[in-house]
């Protein structure tokens, strides 16, 4: 097993919201299931919305609810669509995302399995993206996207620059071979 | 008028106002799929001597979009005359965050907020 950053034991008690999506994907065609993406993300983010009142005297709560909302939904997204690019089907693992509303966070955190040449890319990239100036890079990777068309990583790398979120991984071989990947994103709010 | 449109979103291009309006939700997938968008934008860029993308109505962008976007606001960088202008909803969250980055990416660009 291999991590990168504090992949955090996960609190359940009274003061704890939390949503579980899991799902097989080779059980409809990856077109509907790109429908789907969006759909979860979307609820998830309305989802966190009943935890934030508004107060129609106080403007800023309105604000805060949208940004909050907007949040999760993005990141929910580029989570799910993550995983279907990279999920590997042959796996006996689900995809799975989970959402943990505590009273200062919100965690995302999204399973996958992959075939092992995957996995290595996938650290090599996070290995890089740990090593530099996540705005430096984010900047060479919209420059480099005009120009090679490779855009890989760039939603991890908006959830960081633009939304302030900690990324963390851990990487574990499965039994059956490959690996199941975890990626977990947390925003304080 | 030029227009496109999919599952939840749209785009206009109105030639009589050099503007290209995109609303609605865009989270295709990979930056492919923004191929016929991108021919739209870049088709506008060479039409109109002052082009605004108006996307107060964008909700939601997916990070393939945030990328076509990039290399739209690059390609308008390295062609000479044109002056590309953005207005945004700063009631709209993901624009407040992601769309300053575009005006890092083109100094010349003016990006308006309302």
């Amino acid at each position: 097993m291999q991590e990168y950053g504090d992949i955090r034991e996960l609190r359940h008690d009274k003061d704890t919201e939390s949503l579980n999506l899991a799902f097989w994907p080779s059980s409809v065609p990856l077109q509907q299931r790109w429908r789907n993406n969006g759909l979860s993300a979307d609820f998830l983010g309305d989802y966190v919305t009943t935890f934030f009142p508004l107060d129609e005297n106080d403007p800023a709560t309105r604000n805060r609810r949208a940004e909050i909302q907007g949040a999760v939904a993005f990141i929910a997204n580029e989570l799910l669509e993550n995983a279907m690019k990279f999920h590997d089907h042959s796996l006996p693992e689900p995809i799975t995302l989970h959402l943990n509303l505590e009273k200062e966070r919100i965690t995302l955190r999204e399973t996958n399995g992959t075939d092992n040449a995957t996995a290595e890319r996938f650290q090599a990239f996070i290995e890089h993206v740990r090593e530099s100036d996540p705005d430096t890079l984010y900047m060479e990777t919209l420059e480099n996207s005009a120009t090679s068309g490779n855009t890989s990583g760039l939603g991890y790398l908006t959830m960081i620059n633009d939304y302030g979120a900690e990324l963390a991984w851990r990487f574990e071989t499965l039994p059956s071979g490959g690996c199941r990947v975890t990626t977990q994103v947390t925003i304080q709010i | 008028m030029s227009t496109l449109s999919g599952e939840g979103y749209s785009v206009e291009f109105h030639d009589s106002d050099e503007c290209v309006a995109i609303s609605g939700t865009l989270r295709l997938g990979g930056l492919s799929e923004y191929a016929p968008l991108m021919d739209l934008l870049i088709q506008a860029m060479q039409q109109c001597r002052t082009l605004t993308l108006d996307l107060r109505e964008l909700e939601f962008l997916n990070s393939s979009g945030i990328a076509a976007l990039s290399k739209f606001v690059i390609r308008a960088r390295d062609h000479d005359g044109c002056h590309l202008v953005i207005r945004g909803s700063s009631a709209v969250p993901w624009q407040g965050k992601s769309l300053n980055n575009l005006k890092r990416l083109m100094p010349s660009l003016e990006l308006h907020f309302e």
